[in-house]
């Protein structure tokens, strides 16, 4: 009796799981598919559209690669990433570090405030910001995602950051001063070490969260050579009306893959950010 | 913990260099980030607000008061009109399926089974994936020929013959009708942020007590009394914040519809961020384009007032 209802169970919860794995995935597993089918096969509607009628192809592959600027896109992006990366980390490390020990009352609500700059959203802030990069020469330029993508990873990560200073016990910082370290010293050389998988979360998210951005880029951006991944792969490879099918599920493919298995490894720590204070 | 405050006092007094002062560090290491946030986010807020007030275009932008002629405008637009109702509605219900969809997904990811990490990460890939990417991946299925959803609706004869339930033509046109366009905004939007409300939930799950739930258990407590009177109240600040964040992602995404539908057929899904852009960037009239985007901004101070008193109640508690 108990040992069939267990089976049951079992094969309730393979269900529920397959069915959520299939929604999730199945866009991809169609990226996947359009990648390697041949035109002749992919622009058959009679044909059985999940797998391959034909011998897979690799003309889309190459196509994508040596004859559209996704390689310049994929630059691009790691180009702006990177230095995102830099000027968030030396924006919020000091913030955080100072909220999460020196704060008292004032302290507190602009560590709040910080938070909620993040709930205001590019949708409002696009069009300013348009202008903003205008004036100061850099519209078409990289400089200009550079200079404006830290308006959300800023607010976020100086959050995430805060609350892994703040585990960090105050005593081992009091003890390298009793040491002999001054204030600041102590915090460089024995606080950062410390804290170093809060910073690489924060690396993390500042990239990926880079290399997500769609608006920003597609407002500022317009010169194919200076575009991002996010934006370079949906507006470049239609020509026209026409939707190059193949290439474009191979550039959706390749530009996805990697910054989700990067991303999957810390999604738990993005988390703990958001849900901070609601859940001890 | 008063006690190593004043023995880093005592260290400190005797030679208050600037390393060692720290009330002085403390302003220090957080004027950047308040400069920053300050010069590129309060400052292009305070022009967006500006502008709204303005009759400033690409064309000519020069700034000329103009009061709130571009709020009168928007407001008998019908675009407009349709645009917000749009934004509240793919937000909402989105949500609301994502809610429910992520706590079933998170009660079956608490349990034990193979390749655990293998589904984590098909099931969180639309969160990690850029968004633009995973919606053009969408929208070759939605295609108005090659959908797969057509290509299974034909084989099962709902679809494409004399007398099939869904219509005699060969295509459904997901993209092209606009309550299917509606619902295939609305399926994407759910895709993308199921995995975030599941993490969340499972943070949530995993902080229940175990004891409580086993005391339920040896009372003879029914698996969806346990959900309903234990499980359920006892995340619910936890769900709350899944549903407020999913909120604001949606109602202020521009993506999905952007790449999707453009806004078509005729408007019919268009939403505030699509519309803003339309008006102010490819149309050039930034003053509106202005004005539009910041209908945004009541809903999204609401979110932010009730994230602060969840975050103040639970400090409480």
């Amino acid at each position: 009796m108990t040992s069939s209802r267990k089976i049951l169970q079992k094969g309730a919860l393979y269900m529920i799981l397959s069915m959520f794995v299939i929604f999730s995935a199945f866009p991809f597993y169609w990226m996947i598919i359009a990648t390697f089918k041949r035109d002749h096969d992919l622009f058959n509607p009679a044909n059985n559209p999940f797998l391959f009628n034909e011998a897979p192809t690799m003309d889309h592959l190459r196509l994508l690669l040596f004859e559209t600027h996704f390689l310049t896109y994929l630059t691009n992006t790691f180009l702006v990433g990177a230095a995102v990366v830099l000027i968030t980390l030396s924006v919020a490390v000091p913030a955080a570090y100072s909220l999460a020990r020196w704060a008292r009352g004032w302290g507190e609500i602009l560590g709040i405030g910080i938070f909620l700059t993040y709930l205001v959203p590019p949708t409002i802030l696009f069009i300013p910001l348009a202008r903003v990069a205008s004036f100061l020469g850099l519209q078409e330029s990289l400089w200009s995602l550079i200079l404006i993508y830290p308006t959300f990873t800023i607010p976020f990560c100086t959050w995430l950051l805060m609350g892994f200073f703040k585990t960090i016990p105050k005593d081992i910082e009091e003890q390298a001063m009793v040491d002999g370290l001054s204030r600041l010293g102590a915090m460089v050389k024995v606080v950062l070490p410390l804290g170093i998988s809060g910073i690489l979360t924060v690396v993390v998210f500042a990239f990926t969260l880079s290399m997500h951005e769609f608006i920003y880029a597609l407002t500022f951006i317009s010169v194919s050579a200076n575009k991002t991944v996010s934006i370079g792969v949906p507006t470049e490879l239609v020509r026209g009306d026409v939707f190059q099918w193949g290439p474009l599920m191979a550039g959706a493919l390749l530009a996805s893959i990697p910054v989700a298995v990067v991303y999957t490894f810390f999604l738990d720590r993005f988390i703990a950010g958001f849900t901070m204070g609601a859940v001890k | 913990m008063s006690v190593p405050e004043n023995n880093s006092k005592a260290i400190s007094s005797p030679g208050p260099g600037i390393q060692d002062r720290a009330g002085l560090l403390s302003k220090l290491m957080i004027m950047p980030a308040i400069v920053y946030i300050t010069a590129m986010i309060g400052f292009p807020f305070v022009i967006a607000i500006l502008y709204s007030l303005s009759s400033v275009t690409t064309g000519d932008p020069e700034f000329h008061f103009v009061g709130l002629q571009n709020f009168k405008d928007i407001l008998v637009d019908p675009v407009f009109r349709t645009s917000l109702k749009n934004t509240f509605f793919f937000a909402l219900v989105s949500q609301t399926l994502v809610i429910i969809l992520s706590r079933i997904l998170a009660t079956a990811l608490m349990a034990d089974f193979r390749c655990k990490w293998a589904v984590r990460f098909l099931v969180m890939l639309p969160w990690t994936a850029p968004i633009s990417l995973g919606t053009i991946g969408w929208l070759w299925m939605f295609d108005s020929i090659f959908s797969p959803f057509d290509w299974i609706l034909r084989r099962l004869g709902m679809l494409g013959a004399p007398g099939a339930l869904l219509g005699e033509m060969q295509n459904l046109y997901w993209l092209g009708e606009p309550a299917l366009a509606m619902t295939s905004v609305i399926m994407v939007h759910v895709w993308r942020l199921l995995p975030l409300a599941t993490v969340i939930q499972l943070a949530g799950l995993s902080s229940i007590p175990r004891e409580l739930l086993e005391a339920a258990e040896v009372d003879g407590a029914r698996a969806w009394r346990k959900t309903f009177e234990i499980t359920i109240p006892l995340t619910m600040p936890i769900i709350s914040i899944a549903f407020l964040f999913g909120l604001v992602f949606t109602f202020t995404d521009m993506t999905v519809v952007y790449v999707l539908t453009r806004g078509g057929p005729v408007h019919m899904t268009q939403v505030l961020s699509t519309w803003t852009f339309f008006k102010g960037i490819e149309g050039g009239d930034l003053a509106q384009g202005a004005a539009v985007s910041l209908f945004l901004f009541p809903v999204l101070a609401g979110v932010a007032a009730l994230m602060l008193r969840m975050a103040r109640r639970t400090e409480v508690v």
